[in-house]
């Protein structure tokens, strides 16, 4: 177990190096000339300032060095949480992150409650109902979700339940009442995609033998479907739960965008709207360690969940 | 039948009798399922296009239609041999059948050719021009006269939702372009040379993966700035990996198969066992991805012109559309439920069509 572990942890470390390598390289050398794409996002007006200007402006962002060295720089200084200094708003990348990181984390961690919660019970009653129509609504169900924009899901929220009904805000970061839509809006594609899965590896569980030894037995569908199916059932849904728990993230900018939240999505999408390259490298960073830690815990709680998982590791 | 596959001549027999003519020695007697047709079937249909005259790439578009649909007949475990046999026209019809049978396929097909025809040509389908101003009529509810209403300067917003296609498609089209492009590029790549060029490619598609698709995107467009061009090449970019990914797993199994083994006996160079045989054969499952990442990308682009990443205004995209349509929403929700609803009918659509093919396929 240890050596699987430390094999995991060193892959994670080189996703992670890889990623901000791969950002670095996209943001750094595809455009023309990136100083003059990072001194107009600061809305200086390249045309009106003089060579020598230029020149210091250039010391000053440390512009001027070979771009290797720049990225030896910031890569030393991202290891030491320094992202440096955002080119539209006159802060540090890092206190607008640590400002703005905690209401998406909340966010994201009620959604992916909402997720879990939704996506097995609508698999669980899939599976279990036995009413025909019902079964197959609930089988379809989960392609809809999978299929509408966020925005809409959010708009029509909004529509729905600020507007007409009046009951809870359409928009703000305070307050558990203001979190209720856009964690719901953020939970609906996820749990669709596993009630999909779940839906799936259900149905495939119950042509297993052991359920035919159960059911033989004679324990009710009820305590199958808990004690037998769901369990087994649920060991490939917990990949698909780290990617989208990964991913709600991500997603949190559109939603946030949609009920003007205060948070890493706005600012990610502020970001790109000024084209201030820090902020944008320091949030992809942030979501890609967020990424690679799910996933790393996912594939942890996997092995111990499975024992052969590790077993095959090792032996590999 | 052997001596047929190794006759000088080989390069002007048609791919499909050689098939045959493997598939035939590798199922002796009875057990050729009955998709093991003789080559006669399959010459007939195939005539129009002489092997020989036809280019290459003629040869593997023809063929893609049929792989497609010959899937979907052949008994499971026969993929290789067998489904290539049966060909062309005759197979399209049957295998045509069972996707007709599905009003819901046929609903969604509808659907999407109605979208792709009304973004080519949106005056054929209404008569409003989609920026001509009218402030009597500005934020009326939809009508008869206004299908989907109208927006705050009174421009009609079924006919701005009909242009936004035009964009919208675009940017679609050249997303799915890049992506087909360069993942089919990785995946046969890597899949033929194996060694370490795959090890490498691969390793660059894993960290490619490890950011999730809409912050790439987002990276990208920041680098390359605002517009239909950049958001293409942004999503383009974030769905090539699964494309590599898929067809590197295709290249790797056809390559193994004994019709391209038997090619290879028949002095086919390596580049023409590449384009005819494992290219066409490889092209099903990617094929579907494609439909499927139709959907992905219609809605990833939506996303980002709602964003405001879009072409400037007065063009709008869908995404656009709606996420002007928010200023509105207490007094005119129409004005970005509709072409919200709109955006998620296509996605639907397209995702249920692909769903269809994998299901058909199998």
């Amino acid at each position: 177990m240890p050596r699987y572990l430390a094999g995991r942890v060193a892959q994670a470390l080189l996703v992670l190096w890889a990623a901000y390598t791969v950002t670095f390289i996209i943001l750094n050398i595809l455009p023309s000339d990136p100083i003059t794409l990072q001194l107009s996002a600061g809305g200086a007006d390249v045309s009106q300032l003089t060579a020598v200007q230029v020149h210091d402006l250039k010391a000053h962002y440390g512009l001027d060095d070979p771009v290797v060295v720049q990225y030896f720089h910031h890569l030393w200084a991202a290891l030491h949480l320094d992202f440096g200094m955002s080119l539209t708003q006159n802060v540090s990348v890092g206190s607008l992150i640590t400002d703005k990181l905690p209401s998406t984390i909340l966010l994201s961690a009620v959604a992916v409650v909402i997720m879990l919660v939704l996506g097995t019970s609508v698999a669980f009653l899939a599976t279990y109902v036995q009413w025909r129509p019902a079964r197959m609504l609930l089988a379809r169900l989960p392609a809809v979700g999978v299929s509408l924009p966020q925005f809409f899901v959010g708009l029509l929220l909004i529509q729905v339940f600020s507007f007409s009904l009046t009951w809870l805000p359409a928009t703000g970061t305070h307050g558990w009442r203001s979190l209720v839509l856009p964690a719901i809006t953020l939970a609906l594609p996820g749990s669709a995609m596993l009630a999909q899965l779940l839906t799936r590896s259900l149905s495939d569980t119950w042509r297993e033998p052991y359920i035919v030894t159960a059911r033989a037995k004679g324990l009710s569908r009820w305590t199958i479907q808990v004690r037998h199916a769901l369990r087994n059932a649920s060991l490939p849904a917990l990949t698909l739960l780290g990617v989208v728990v990964a991913y709600t993230v991500v997603n949190s900018v559109v939603v946030e965008v949609v009920f003007t939240r205060n948070g890493i999505g706005q600012l990610a999408q502020q970001a790109v709207l000024g084209q201030d390259v820090p902020v944008v490298q320091a949030i992809v960073l942030i979501a890609a360690t967020l990424f690679v830690a799910v996933s790393l815990l996912v594939d942890l709680l996997y092995s111990l969940l499975d024992p052969r998982v590790a077993r095959a590791g090792r032996a590999a | 039948m052997p001596d047929k596959i190794l006759s000088p001549n080989t390069d002007l027999v048609a791919p499909p009798e050689q098939r045959a003519a493997v598939a035939h020695a590798a199922a002796p007697a009875s057990a050729a399922p009955p998709a093991v047709t003789p080559a006669g079937v399959a010459l007939p249909s195939h005539a129009p296009v002489p092997a020989g005259v036809g280019t290459p790439v003629d040869d593997a578009v023809l063929a893609d239609g049929a792989v497609l649909a010959d899937d979907a007949t052949p008994p499971p475990g026969d993929t290789g041999a067998g489904g290539q046999v049966r060909r062309r026209r005759h197979d399209l019809l049957a295998a045509a059948g069972p996707l007709l049978r599905r009003p819901g396929f046929i609903l969604a097909g509808l659907f999407v050719v109605f979208v792709i025809v009304s973004g080519l040509a949106p005056s054929l389908f209404t008569s409003y021009n989609p920026s001509t101003t009218s402030p009597t009529d500005k934020l009326k509810g939809p009508s008869v006269h206004h299908l989907f209403g109208t927006d705050e300067l009174g421009r009609d917003l079924f006919s701005r939702v009909l242009h936004g296609s035009t964009l919208t498609i675009k940017a679609t089209g050249g997303a799915v372009l890049i992506a087909i492009i360069a993942g089919l590029t990785i995946g046969v790549v890597a899949g033929f040379f194996g060694g370490w060029v795959d090890s490498l490619l691969m390793r660059l598609v894993d960290i490619l993966l490890a950011i999730p698709a809409l912050l790439m995107a987002l990276v990208i467009v920041t680098a390359l700035g605002f517009g239909l061009l950049p958001i293409a090449i942004a999503v383009g970019t974030t769905i090539t990996p699964t494309f590599a990914r898929t067809t590197r797993a295709e290249v790797l199994r056809v390559k193994e198969q004994p019709y391209v083994e038997a090619a290879r006996t028949g002095g086919a160079s390596w580049g023409r066992v590449l384009v005819r045989h494992i290219l066409p054969n490889s092209w099903g499952p990617v094929s579907v991805l494609a439909v499927l990442d139709f959907g992905t990308a219609v809605l990833v682009i939506s996303s980002l012109s709602f964003l405001g990443f879009g072409t400037p205004p007065p063009a709008a995209e869908w995404g656009t559309l709606i996420s002007n349509g928010r200023n509105f929403l207490v007094t005119s929700p129409w004005l970005s439920l509709l072409p919200g609803l709109f955006v998620g009918l296509v996605v639907f659509s397209l995702n249920h069509i692909a769903r269809t093919f994998e299901e058909v396929q199998r």
